[in-house]
């Protein structure tokens, strides 16, 4: 078997993984108490002593940290070792606005490249291959980490970052391409514009695609990887555990291995806290094991998941999660960015609009389509079409910088949304996505 | 002299003009004159009525409204009346947001509804120039 970047610790038994996992938990539970005193404060709290943590199996003692911790915190209180130790920042949007914002120092990096590494050789990746990194790059994480994987392997690295979809084709052909990294609709996209160019599936060289950032079904897979020709493949992360490649898919493609060595996984009832037995369906949480500049202990993602241990045939140990089956949160993923009403009603309200407003998320030919309704008060009517429209532009550009992707805004007169029992409707999310 | 216009934003779906015009109707108020500028989204409903006060009670519950003064201009029955006054106008620097224009059963009358920028610039010059303009009080009496 060659399909393992780190065969040793991607096929450990689960006793020596456990072993590795209680070692660096003891080890990061007292670091995180003397290094960040925000969690400090949590846990004096709660009561617990670096102490009471001596095994995976004391974390459930733990306090949880949520995206709101991560706000009042913002931008140095979760900073979990000295900035000069630091050497990147990667972020994403939070609940009202604040982003969120991760430090990593070179080891962090590492070992989140190390893990999309290994994303990498699942999905049949050898220094042999060309990847063409579609993702994003910049602050979001999906770029630099593949990015980074795809180096690690030794792959032959096209770092495209997103759109330019002439450019990406001319890329993919002429020099190419094996595999493609990038969310699962641009993936679609690139397929169907591959066909409109007359060119048939088997035309391209690639052999594999690693989708993820955005929720998508079985039937999206089947339909991407016949008109790619292609195998593809899940992964899964966040900006706050790291970025993508906290889980991938295997060739068995029956969910992603947690990389349990960097990340302990729980699932737990989102309403109690409660801690749920394997097999069961509620909102995964993530401790980060070492992580140095971010430690995260006991992040709630928000994702709701299974977890699996049935024994896998890739020969992977490590514990598989299901796709994200939804969310406990009112969190929308679009065009592969989160996106919270809050902010939204946030943006209105800095730009003197009445925060009645419906969001209609849809998706046509594989690309979310985006669009927000927003009353107007009769003060901020114009008999002038230019007025309104102007009022439309400037709308979308407030919420482009709030959100970093532009929605289509559409200027509605008042009490016109509907509303159900006197309450607005506020999402209105046509896709079927889980 | 100025008049004053009526804009109700209508939503682009049936019978929302219909809706409208129909409520003014049944106040037996007249409408003088009529534009609709639209997009895909939405209608803009311009209005010169006979009673602004009458047609505001009426529409106000169900349609947003904005009233604004504009121009009626009295187009002369000769070949290039519309031109000369927007020559002139154009001429002052002033800008015209919309036009649109309605004639009255007052004997060779035809008017030009003008919307611009600077409307006491407009109307200076118009005088000037001996063109005739419409006020409120003509409106409630033009046949
Ligand atoms: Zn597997």
């Amino acid at each position: 078997m060659k399909n393992y970047y780190q065969k040793e610790i991607e096929t450990a038994s689960r006793e020596e993984i456990l072993k590795i996992q209680n070692e660096k938990i003891v080890k990061q539970v007292k670091h995180v108490y003397d290094n960040v005193p925000y969690y400090r404060d949590l846990m004096d709290k709660k009561g617990v002593k670096p102490e009471d943590i001596q095994s995976v199996d004391d974390i459930h003692k733990l306090p949880f940290l949520s995206k709101d911790d991560l706000r009042e915190a913002y931008p140095y209180g979760l900073l979990g070792t000295d900035l000069k130790k630091c050497v990147r920042i990667q972020s994403t949007s939070g609940t009202t606005g604040k982003r969120v914002v991760a430090f990593y120092t070179q080891k962090d990096v590492d070992m989140w490249e190390e893990c999309c590494a290994r994303a990498i050789v699942a999905a049949g990746g050898t220094d042999e291959d060309v990847v063409q990194v579609a993702y994003g790059y910049g602050l979001f994480t999906g770029g630099p980490g593949l990015n980074g994987g795809s180096h690690k392997v030794g792959c032959l690295t096209l770092p495209m970052s997103s759109g330019n979809t002439d450019r990406q084709l001319q890329f993919m052909m002429d020099l190419n391409a094996t595999i493609l990294c990038c969310t699962p609709s641009y993936a679609a996209y690139l397929g169907e514009s591959l066909a409109e160019r007359g060119y048939k599936p088997e035309d391209n060289k690639l052999k594999a695609g690693i989708f993820g950032a955005e929720p998508w079904t079985e039937e999206m897979r089947q339909s991407i990887q016949k008109s790619l020709g292609i195998k593809a493949y899940d992964i899964y992360g966040l900006t706050e555990t790291s970025g993508p490649g906290v889980s991938f898919e295997c060739e068995e493609q029956t969910g992603m291995h947690i990389n349990e060595d960097h990340f302990y996984a729980e699932v737990i009832d989102p309403k109690t806290g409660e801690v749920l037995p394997e097999g069961t369906k509620g909102e995964l949480v993530f401790t980060s094991l070492d992580k140095e500049g971010f430690p995260l202990l006991r992040y709630r993602t928000k994702d709701i998941c299974i977890l699996s241990r049935k024994p896998c045939s890739c020969g992977r140990t490590h514990v598989k999660m299901t796709k994200p089956l939804g969310r406990s949160d009112d969190m929308m993923i679009i065009r592969g960015v989160n996106v919270f009403p809050s902010q939204i009603e946030a943006v209105l309200l800095k730009e003197g609009y009445s925060p009645n407003y419906q969001i209609v998320v849809d998706r046509e030919n594989n690309t979310d389509t985006f669009d927000i309704y927003v009353e107007f008060s009769p003060e901020q009517f114009s008999d002038k079409i230019a007025d309104v429209q102007a009022r439309e532009k400037a709308l979308n550009g407030a919420m482009r910088s709030m959100l970093g992707i532009g929605p289509k805004i559409h200027l509605v007169a008042p009490k016109t949304i509907t509303r159900s029992e006197g309450k607005a409707v506020r999402v209105i999310d046509k896709r079927k996505l889980h | 002299m100025a008049i004053t216009q009526l804009s109700a934003f209508l939503e682009n779906r049936p019978g929302t003009l219909y809706d409208a015009v129909s409520s003014i109707s049944d106040a037996g108020v007249n409408i003088r004159a009529l534009s609709v500028a639209d997009t895909r989204d939405f209608g803009i409903l311009r209005l010169i009525v006979s009673d602004v006060e009458k047609t505001k009670e009426v529409l106000s519950d169900n349609v947003v409204i904005t009233q604004t003064k504009v121009i009626a201009a009295r187009m002369s029955d000769e070949a290039g009346a519309l031109k000369k006054i927007l020559k002139v106008i154009q001429d002052t620097g002033v800008n015209i947001e919309y036009v649109y224009a309605f004639t009255s059963s007052v004997a060779g009358s035809a008017y030009v509804v003008l919307r611009v920028n600077d409307i006491e610039e407009a109307e200076a010059v118009l005088a000037r120039n001996g063109i005739e303009t419409l006020s409120d009080s003509d409106m409630t009496g033009l046949l």
